[in-house]
């Protein structure tokens, strides 16, 4: 009888236990297999009616941007792609932005609204985003020269990661280590194979729920 | 200066918050009362010191002291003087200072109750009590101190700030909830410190009972206030339409409402009958591990939360405080649990103490449902590696059938006898409510609504409500026949004459309100989408909606986008409604205001999601929820139910005490009351 009383205190410790390892890890990183592997190849069709494969732009740098015309934050991030395109387009960098969920006018118009002469183009079915595992919009991935999927942002871009990643991958040599192939280099000092959501990552449909 | 000050203040009070926690405990052992005048002495101290960190960390942000450095973590000199007095609790540092600061008033609250409740030194609980609150406060006093001071020094010291987060200051709303919702939940703190004082001193009188339940009704009542202003302010400012989400931040409110919702119930089965003395404990120690818990969850970054404070060092010092509270009261409760034996036994299954019974089941059940999805993704990661989120499917799934016997318990229970209750007495008092709940579905039915569950909801809610009208109908009656009192006086003697009784039917009859609001706005909302130009009109069921023009404004912390719109139906003008987009320095995407048109009907929602440079076109979203308002209507009447419950009658009441200092406010004269009222 007495120890029975004694394990309603002692079932507190598997709890505390498990807080004590939750605080070890961050919250805000989501799993994604991706970074590290080649990036899911695509060919579609861009809103100018050409024809875009992925394979095609092999040895650039890319960008990788998945959009939408009714995503609020897709908005304010578009600023920051105009300022990589404008910084880093000469010198190789190759941003190709992946319509989501959209109507080919819309996605027009907005782009017609906004600028930017890199290629969109429209993910009908949205086959590439379930092959890069989309969240929601904006979504962002990073590929290097090797055609490796080196980074992939959760949320608007912002200019510190735009800095942080494009100079080294059109360096070639992130860490000074050569390309990199492996997701601890990704990942900058996450657990390898995370990616981290930026805080202003919007719900899905398109609703602003900004918190 | 300021930054000197505040943090010396905070360093004072933590220290005699320590000793005062240390005298309190000796004096109650010893039984000394110069330990206990002390310890009473020290509490005061630590509510004043609070209070002067408090007041300069005002004034450090009214006069843009960046020096301080909270103040140039949330300040700027453009944000309007109201939303700089509030932007105190807009971060993590400022809002464990509110804490601190609610904690120590109510800390203050208590020495004022227990000087003069009795000769201190005949009754041990009372000392244990105030030592196990000013433990509580070292902790929150040991945060601002140290690993969340808000008070460092700036070097060198920043021209400008950035102003508080741009959500914050986008309805003044902010100033209302989180006072209220911290007035709830740190008040948690002083049941939990009495009930530790029963155990540590060994005895539960029926008499303590009362005080706890007087000093978990208050908190309680403001805890209610609080998660609705919350989620009104969800409602009227993120402009997704809806005011509740089971984020984890949402949760860590409503669980500890829950267990101590259930406390409020099974303490009366306990003053009642002597029966569920440990269980009563537990629900106490239960609500204010809950609120603990809670605020390591969402502070430390264990949880992605959609409340995002940013994270900081304080995990690793919540965790330690949690494992003690834990552990130790736990430890206690094994300890003493011997001392809390039941006296009473269950008569008959058909009885208020069974209704009592279920009701603290399934509040038991829901708060388990609750924290097993908030920690789910937790424990799936720690178990399987994987992430995980829990979304809303589940909490709905799991909470709507614990939801509809809750409701059909709110009209049962108080139409059930104590002890024993027979077949033909509930056959008369069933009769008239069971045909209101089929009148109430078979209208809906004929009306169009076809959801079965929101039908089931609507009828069990008119059930009980027939219910609980009977309660009040009846003894009116009989006092009528007897007296020959008109018939709203018989009513008023009736329900003035047992507040705590009546004030809880009402209480109910508002929960039945919520659930009618929270089951119409869940189950019939309706949204849609356009790209209007301007002069034109969309068709949003009976709603014609026209955007009329889209101008901008600017103010001192913002620029806005605002859209007007005509709303009329059948030809008829309702109304001129003007959702705007706001955009704030700190934040990157636009801020939307949606605009509303409340009714106790419908609300009509109308959110300017995007607009065309030139302003000839809009994409406006429009969103119907039936009976929102409902959802607000029901708080008001819960906060009125808790007060009168709480208010004594003017025949009973005792020449009122002078204002408490701190609670000015009216707020505080119904804590000052409960205390008045707990003393006699």
């Amino acid at each position: 009888m007495k120890w029975q009383r004694w394990a309603i205190p002692v079932s507190g410790v598997p709890v505390l236990a498990l807080l004590a390892w939750g605080l070890t890890r961050d919250a805000r990183t989501v799993p994604s297999p991706l970074p590290g592997k080649p990036a899911p190849g695509f060919a579609l069709q861009t809103l100018a009616g050409d024809s875009l494969r992925l394979r095609d732009l092999q040895g650039q740098v890319v960008l990788v941007n998945f959009w939408a015309s009714w995503c609020l934050a897709c908005r304010a991030e578009h600023r920051v792609l105009l300022d990589a395109a404008r910084r880093y387009q000469h010198q190789g960098l190759r941003i190709v932005g992946v319509v989501y969920n959209d109507s080919r006018d819309n996605a027009r118009a907005w782009i017609a609204e906004r600028g930017g002469d890199w290629p969109n183009v429209l993910d009908v079915g949205s086959h590439t985003a379930i092959q890069y595992g989309l969240f929601g919009v904006p979504e962002t991935f990073f590929i290097g020269r090797d055609g490796r999927l080196v980074y992939k942002q959760i949320g608007p871009l912002d200019d510190g990661v735009v800095e942080q990643w494009v100079p080294r991958l059109l360096a070639g040599t992130p860490d000074g280590m050569g390309a990199p192939t492996t997701a601890e280099h990704v990942t900058e000092g996450r657990s390898p194979g995370h990616v981290r959501i930026s805080p202003d990552f919007p719900t899905a449909g398109g609703t602003v729920r900004r918190q | 200066m300021n930054a000197l000050v505040g943090h010396l203040a905070t360093l004072l009070a933590l220290l005699l918050a320590g000793v005062g926690a240390a005298a309190a405990f000796v004096g109650g052992r010893r039984g000394d009362a110069r330990y206990i005048t002390g310890a009473q002495r020290a509490g005061i101290a630590v509510f004043v010191l609070v209070a002067l960190a408090f007041l300069i960390m005002e004034r450090a942000l009214i006069t843009h002291d960046f020096s301080v450095s909270y103040v140039a973590q949330v300040g700027s000199r453009e944000t309007p003087l109201f939303y700089t007095v509030i932007s105190l609790w807009s971060a993590l540092e400022g809002s464990i200072l509110l804490w601190a600061l609610v904690l120590s008033i109510y800390t203050a609250l208590l020495v004022r109750w227990s000087r003069r409740r009795a000769d201190p030194t005949g009754d041990a609980q009372l000392p244990y009590a105030l030592g196990t609150l000013l433990c509580v406060n070292v902790f929150f006093l040991l945060l601002i101190s140290w690993p969340a001071n808000p008070f460092r020094l700036m070097s060198p010291v920043p021209a400008d700030g950035p102003g508080p987060n741009a959500l914050l200051q986008n309805s003044p709303f902010m100033g209302v909830h989180p006072p209220l919702l911290y007035t709830g939940y740190v008040g948690m703190s002083v049941p939990f410190a009495l009930a530790t004082g029963a155990l540590l001193a060994g005895r539960l009188n029926p008499d303590w009972t009362k005080v706890i339940r007087r000093w978990t009704l208050v908190p309680w009542t403001f805890l209610s206030l609080g998660i609705l202003a919350g989620a009104w302010w969800s409602y009227e400012v993120l402009g997704w339409g809806g005011y509740w989400a089971w984020d984890p931040v949402e949760n860590a409110s409503f669980m500890p409402w829950l267990t101590a919702t259930a406390f409020l119930h099974s303490v009366m089965v306990q003053e009642r009958r002597g029966m569920l003395k440990t269980w009563t404990i537990t629900l106490i120690v239960a609500t204010f591990l809950l609120t603990v818990l809670g605020t390591f969850l969402t502070r430390s970054g264990v949880l992605a939360s959609v409340h995002a404070f940013t994270q900081s060092a304080i995990g690793p010092f919540f965790l330690t405080f949690l494992g003690l509270v834990l552990l130790g009261s736990l430890a206690l409760l094994a300890w003493r649990s011997e001392a809390l034996r039941s006296e009473g036994r269950f008569d008959a299954a058909l009885s208020r103490e069974t209704a009592f019974m279920l009701n603290n089941l399934l509040f038991a059940a829901f708060a388990f449902v609750v924290l097993l999805g908030t920690m789910f993704p937790l424990i799936a990661e720690a178990i399987r590696g994987v992430r995980v989120s829990v979304g809303g499917p589940y909490f709905s799934e799991m909470s709507v059938p614990i939801a509809l016997l809750l409701i059909f318990l709110a009209g049962v229970g108080p139409a059930l006898p104590w002890r024993k209750g027979s077949l033909e007495l509930l056959r008369g008092k069933f009769r008239w409510p069971t045909m209101a709940a089929l009148g109430t579905a078979v209208i809906l039915a004929a009306a169009g609504v076809r959801a079965p569950l929101a039908l089931l909801a609507f009828a069990l809610a008119a059930f009980s409500f027939g219910l609980l009208a009977a309660e009040f109908i009846g003894p009116t009656r009989v006092r009528r026949r007897t007296t020959g009192e008109a018939g709203p006086l018989a009513l008023w003697r009736v329900v003035a004459g047992n507040r705590r009784r009546y004030g809880g039917y009402i209480v109910h009859a508002g929960i039945l309100v919520v659930a009618v609001g929270v089951t119409g706005s869940a189950t019939f909302r309706r949204e849609q989408e356009w790209n209007v130009g301007r002069g034109a009109a969309v068709q949003f069921g009976r709603y014609q909606i026209q955007f009329d023009s889209v101008w901008a404004v600017s103010e001192s912390n913002r620029d806005g986008v605002i859209a007007a719109t005509t709303v009329s139906a059948g030809g008829r003008l309702l109304t001129r409604l003007s959702p705007r987009l706001n955009y704030y320095p700190t934040s990157m995407e636009p801020i939307g205001t949606p605009a509303v048109r409340e009714s106790l009907r419908e609300d009509l929602y109308l959110v300017l999601l995007a607009y065309a440079a030139d302003g000839s076109h809009a994409t406006i979203k429009a969103i119907a929820s039936p009976l929102v308002g409902w959802i607000w209507l029901g708080g008001g009447i819960v906060a009125l139910g808790a007060v009168f419950s709480l208010w004594r009658g003017a025949a009973a009441r005792q020449p009122r005490p002078a204002p408490v200092p701190g609670a000015g406010e009216r707020p505080g004269a119904g804590r000052s009351r409960a205390v008045t009222e707990a003393r006699a």
